[in-house]
């Protein structure tokens, strides 16, 4: 049994630039690899010396490997990112909820900036077994065409899936959406009733697309969201990523949106 | 997306004798992309409904050149500046993708609520939907929420 407080050591085998400041970094065990993870869960990830942070599992290769797309925003993520091929790291995990599509007729997929990256897993899994699903949209908000990630698995995606892309701020040449992504899901053919949506990206774009999606008929409890908080254990013991009742790395970070409103309505939890 | 404007979520507040009403006031149009549909400052005579595709509303800004401001998509509803005067355009118009568009006969629908205020109530809050809905998400932009934090 792995001690989830060890970090296990990965070496890294493949990093891909996906914009100006995100990588997708492929990890293979040095060792015994990590126990399976599934999509919305997250590991612990060590740039030894800097520090350790949450990062969700961005594909689930199934081979051992840990798939992690990181933005490069604090001293430690910025070490993940700028890790090169051969760059020994730790990880720690799963840890964590997970999104849970099944059971669906139609499946929403709403992903904010880096918040696509919990929800590549899901849309891979959606593809591979698509044939579970009458309808599979995904509505991608991002700030500019050159932040959008996985570029090159649009196009797949396309084929495949309804996709709506839609950016803060346009640029030439892009031909798609300039707006907010409760824009289209304002306006989206819908069979609201028998839809199940998953959220993520920043904490108001998810509150407000939810609301959206309930004045559009949507069940609030068909609607599930990822929070972050200060994750640091992992095992629910140190208590930093507390939010009210729940202790986001063992309760979350996927969670219901009804349980998730209260929660947003405090200003300072 | 379907192609029967009288379907469309953007309508469904109305009664059906209404929608159809607006559907049967509606042009189809197909246009490439590059069409350039109005420019700033021209008289608003028309209203669109964006079945596919995407266009543009766009400024010229010194220095920048054309800047998109908004991008309207399908289910969406194009040009509200024919609803209040002077009755001008406030932004530019391009096609992006190529768009099939319901242009709407503007002038038949005001004619037909003022005759019928129920109907122009009902169509009134129709677009005020759509443009709080517009504020609301521009609002949403201003944020800057997928901004690197600081």
């Amino acid at each position: 049994m792995t001690d989830p407080w060890l970090p296990v050591a990965h070496r890294v085998v493949r990093r891909v630039e996906e914009t100006a400041d995100t990588a997708t970094l492929r990890l293979r065990p040095v060792h015994d690899p990590l126990p399976p993870f599934r999509p919305g869960q997250f590991a612990m990830l060590y740039a030894h010396g800097v520090g350790e942070v949450p990062i969700s599992v961005s594909a689930i290769p199934g081979s051992g490997d840990l798939v992690h797309t990181v933005r490069a925003v604090g001293a430690v993520s910025r070490a993940l990112h700028g890790a090169e091929p051969g760059t020994v790291l730790g990880a720690r995990g799963p840890f964590g909820t997970t999104w849970e599509p099944h059971g669906t007729e139609d499946l929403l997929v709403v992903a904010g900036g880096i918040g696509l990256a919990p929800l590549r897993p899901v849309l891979r899994h959606a593809l591979a077994h698509r044939d579970r699903y009458r309808r599979v949209v995904l509505v991608v908000g991002a700030r500019t065409p050159a932040d959008l990630c996985y570029r090159d698995e649009f196009d797949r995606w396309a084929a495949e899936l309804e996709v709506v892309t839609t950016v803060d701020h346009g640029a030439p040449g892009w031909t798609g959406r300039v707006g907010f992504v409760t824009e289209p899901l304002a306006v989206l053919p819908l069979d609201a009733p028998h839809t199940t949506a998953l959220l993520c990206g920043p904490e108001p774009m998810m509150r407000f697309s939810a609301r959206t999606l309930i004045t559009r008929g949507v069940p609030p409890d068909r609607i599930q969201v990822s929070l972050e908080r200060n994750m640091q254990c992992g095992t629910g013991r140190c208590g930093h990523c507390q939010l009210g009742p729940l202790l986001l790395c063992r309760d979350g970070p996927v969670v219901a949106y009804p349980v998730a409103e209260e929660l947003f309505a405090v200003k300072e939890l | 997306m379907t192609t029967d404007i009288a379907h469309l979520e953007l309508f469904r507040t109305l009664e059906p004798a209404h929608r159809e009403l607006i559907a049967a006031s509606a042009v189809h149009e197909n246009h490439p992309a590059g069409t350039r549909l109005f420019d700033e400052g021209q008289t608003a005579e028309h209203s669109w409904v964006v079945l596919s595709g995407c266009v543009a509303l766009d400024a010229t800004v010194p220095g920048r050149g054309t800047v998109t401001i908004q991008g309207i998509g399908p289910g969406e509803l194009l040009g509200l500046s024919w609803l209040v005067p002077p009755y001008k355009w406030h932004f530019g118009a391009t096609v992006v993708a190529p768009a099939h568009l319901a242009r709407l006969d503007v002038a038949r629908l005001r004619t037909a609520a003022q005759e019928d205020p129920a109907f122009g109530y009902r169509l009134s809050l129709v677009l005020a939907d759509a443009l709080l809905h517009r504020l609301q998400s521009t609002r949403y932009r201003l944020l800057d929420l997928y901004r690197t934090p600081s």
